[in-house]
């Protein structure tokens, strides 16, 4: 395929980036993913919501983020000058608060008075009751009944919140099945109902919208990076389970051919096992959840069960910008191991002092493996898009350790 | 399209005898390939003046519990695309003119190859496709190509589909019109047969297609009264659900499980039969 002039104006007004994206999706949701399309069309023409979405996103979630010099690190990996983009000290712990403040104050636009969300890990579910309860407005989180296990801090948080959770039972009771419950609900709730997507996927608007809202990530790093270094970052490396974070740290230096990016999906127990949540690596396009894109499926069109100990990379797909963005090369998409993810939480927490999320973990894994391989000018910003209090519980598990 | 095809010729008849028709769900491979057959070719004499085929997928988002679980046990049991179009033309070998419509959603048969799917449908004997997840807005994917080969593509109208969008549901399709009565997903409420009406009526000065209702049918009553209004009454959900009551403690299909299925089938008939009587 040859490399387009430019990699930021997509998608095209059906919603498709290249052969990805679109909108496929029952009749009885159309009209409102129409209606959705002109509200968030106007919102974003109008300097009002900006105005509105930059207050909050600076007094509220606690914006911008540090862009971090992580010394200990790069001294330890004896390679590239490594940067982190400290998104884990958001207000609710992770990058997903960008987003649902953003489509929040597009609900309350439109009129909506009910919310609905799906989670993996719980941190989606967290910030979608957070800013629920800061606006006043009723919320239902879909989350897996494996998960509700692994997650149970998030869980008791999102209760606090005022948010009713309710358990999945459907399918492998994951992330997955918490979108089809979240998609049941929004098909029989249409009038009153808001469907707060947490990730760069599903049905056209959202990839594009969910972009939107998280490349402040990108652009205030551009800005840091510039007064810290006085140049752009020579690579980028963010995790990337339905790839919010990675996309809005890409975006905005998708056009600057000197970047490269580095994109880490979920290994599991490794590729070769077939117990992972490599989309990319292992998976082939195909038709889930709105819009097409790379799915793990067998070979009549199911889907398979995405594994990972990471909660929130366990999703079969990827969002439909990111198919495209490895089908046209620019983006390259790599994975990390449970057992890689785990040695770099364990490597973050002693030398830095910050404790991350098991989603960050496997792109540190990835840094942990690159960053020696490279020259001590060449500088690297790695996304530290989450942090890794609601993994502790799981982790303790998982050494064998007894809390 | 190719006259007369088997959907056009039975709704004429159907109008033909003044009465209504039965469209019944199943889903291909429920609980195993054997018995769904038997229940398939069961179905034309049990009173089913159209049948849908659903083809099992993974992930049926727009499903409610009892279609959800019906395609997990076809899946369980093995059932694949292959399998379902060779159940179609196991049952052509021995009903020519009853419409069969496959119902599902659009991953499966894009794996399969839309082409090939199309051609080995075609060969097989369907009449007709219901995609869920394929609006208007992505007909060049298989929509277009479906009419090119000779299959009807059937849209969903939806309480949603308000005047502006009905032109864009119309304009591709065929066969039939299927009216779902309620925003919501497969098998949970039934509709106020009086707001159906309305609805209907509405539709009908829009399109000459015949126009079949569903979702939340369970009782004879309850197909009569959408018999009285509309040209078809589908049922789904219900039927998949004496399927599953006829299982045994291990899942397995029970000695009476397809006799309970084809004379609920009977029972729905009567109702529609003797709507407008």
């Amino acid at each position: 395929m040859s490399a387009p002039n430019t990699f930021r104006t997509g998608p095209d007004e059906a919603g498709h980036f290249g052969i990805f994206g679109g909108r496929y999706v029952a009749e009885t949701l159309m009209p409102l993913i129409l209606e959705l399309e002109e509200a968030y069309g106007a919102a974003k023409a109008d300097p009002a919501f900006r105005a509105e979405f930059d207050y909050f996103l600076a007094h509220y979630a606690g914006r911008p983020s540090a862009l971090y010099f992580a010394e200990r690190l790069t001294e330890e990996l004896g390679g590239a000058k490594i940067y982190f983009k400290r998104d884990e000290l958001n207000h609710t712990g992770s990058h997903k608060i960008n987003n649902c403040l953003g489509q929040i104050l597009l609900a309350r636009r439109m009129g909506k008075k009910r919310i609905i969300a799906e989670t993996g890990a719980g941190q989606h579910g967290v910030a979608t009751a957070t800013v629920c309860a800061r606006f006043n407005l009723s919320c239902t989180i879909y989350m897996g009944e494996t998960d509700i296990e692994r997650q149970q801090p998030n869980v008791f948080r999102m209760k606090l919140l005022g948010a009713e959770v309710v358990p999945v039972k459907s399918g492998s009771r994951t992330l997955k099945d918490a979108m089809n419950e979240a998609l049941r609900d929004w098909v029989t709730n249409v009038e009153t109902t808001y469907y707060l997507i947490g990730t760069a996927a599903g049905p056209h608007p959202y990839p594009a919208m969910v972009r939107d809202f998280q490349s402040v990530i990108g652009r205030e790093t551009r800005e840091q990076m510039m007064e810290a270094e006085g140049r752009l970052p020579d690579s980028l490396v963010a995790c990337i389970g339905g790839g919010s974070n990675a996309i809005g740290l890409f975006h905005p230096f998708l056009d600057e051919t000197s970047v490269q990016m580095y994109a880490v999906e979920a290994a599991g127990e490794g590729i070769e096992t077939g117990k992972h949540a490599a989309s990319i690596s292992a998976g082939r396009p195909g038709v889930l959840h709105g819009n097409r894109t790379f799915l793990l499926q067998d070979s009549d069109g199911q889907i398979t069960e995405a594994d990972s100990i990471s909660a929130g990379l366990d999703y079969p797909g990827i969002g439909p910008e990111h198919a495209w963005l490895h089908d046209t090369g620019r983006v390259n998409y790599v994975s990390a191991t449970d057992k890689e993810a785990l040695a770099a939480f364990k490597l973050c927490s002693r030398i830095e002092g910050i404790i991350p999320a098991l989603e960050p973990a496997h792109a540190l894994a990835h840094v942990i493996r690159f960053a020696p391989t490279l020259p001590k000018d060449h500088l690297m910003v790695m996304n530290m898009c989450g942090r890794g209090d609601k993994d502790v519980f799981s982790v303790a598990k998982y050494l064998g350790t007894e809390l | 399209m190719s006259a007369p095809d088997r959907i056009t010729a039975r709704f004429a008849a159907l109008k033909a005898e003044g009465r209504a028709g039965l469209v019944t769900f199943i889903t291909a491979g429920d609980p195993d390939f054997d018995t769904s057959l038997e229940i398939l070719s069961g179905l034309p004499a049990a009173g089913a003046d159209v049948i849908e085929l659903g083809m099992p997928f993974s992930d049926p988002m727009a499903d409610g519990p009892a279609i959800q679980a019906s395609s997990l046990r076809a899946l369980h049991a093995g059932q694949n695309m292959i399998k379902t179009l060779d159940m179609v033309r196991r049952f052509r070998e021995r009903d020519a003119t009853t419409p069969i419509v496959l119902m599902g959603y659009y991953n499966p048969i894009y794996i399969y190859g839309n082409e090939r799917f199309l051609k080995d449908a075609k060969d097989a004997g369907v009449d007709g496709l219901i995609v869920v997840d394929l609006p208007p807005e992505e007909d060049t994917e298989l929509c277009l190509p479906a009419l090119k080969a000779g299959i009807h593509f059937i849209r969903l109208a939806t309480p949603t589909t308000d005047d502006k969008r009905m032109g864009k549901v119309l304009t591709n399709t065929s066969g039939f019109i299927y009216y779902v009565s309620i925003t919501g997903i497969t098998g949970t409420r039934a509709a106020d047969a009086g707001d159906v009406g309305g609805r209907v009526a509405g539709l009908r000065r829009r399109t000459d297609l015949p126009i079949a209702v569903g979702f939340g049918i369970k009782t004879p009553e309850q197909a009569a009264a959408i018999a009285r209004v509309a040209d078809a009454a589908v049922v789904g959900s219900a039927l998949v659900e004496v399927i599953r009551a006829g299982l045994d403690a291990g899942g397995k299909a029970g000695t009476a499980l397809v006799k309970d299925a084809l004379s609920y089938v009977s029972v729905l008939a009567g109702g529609v039969r003797a709507a407008r009587g």
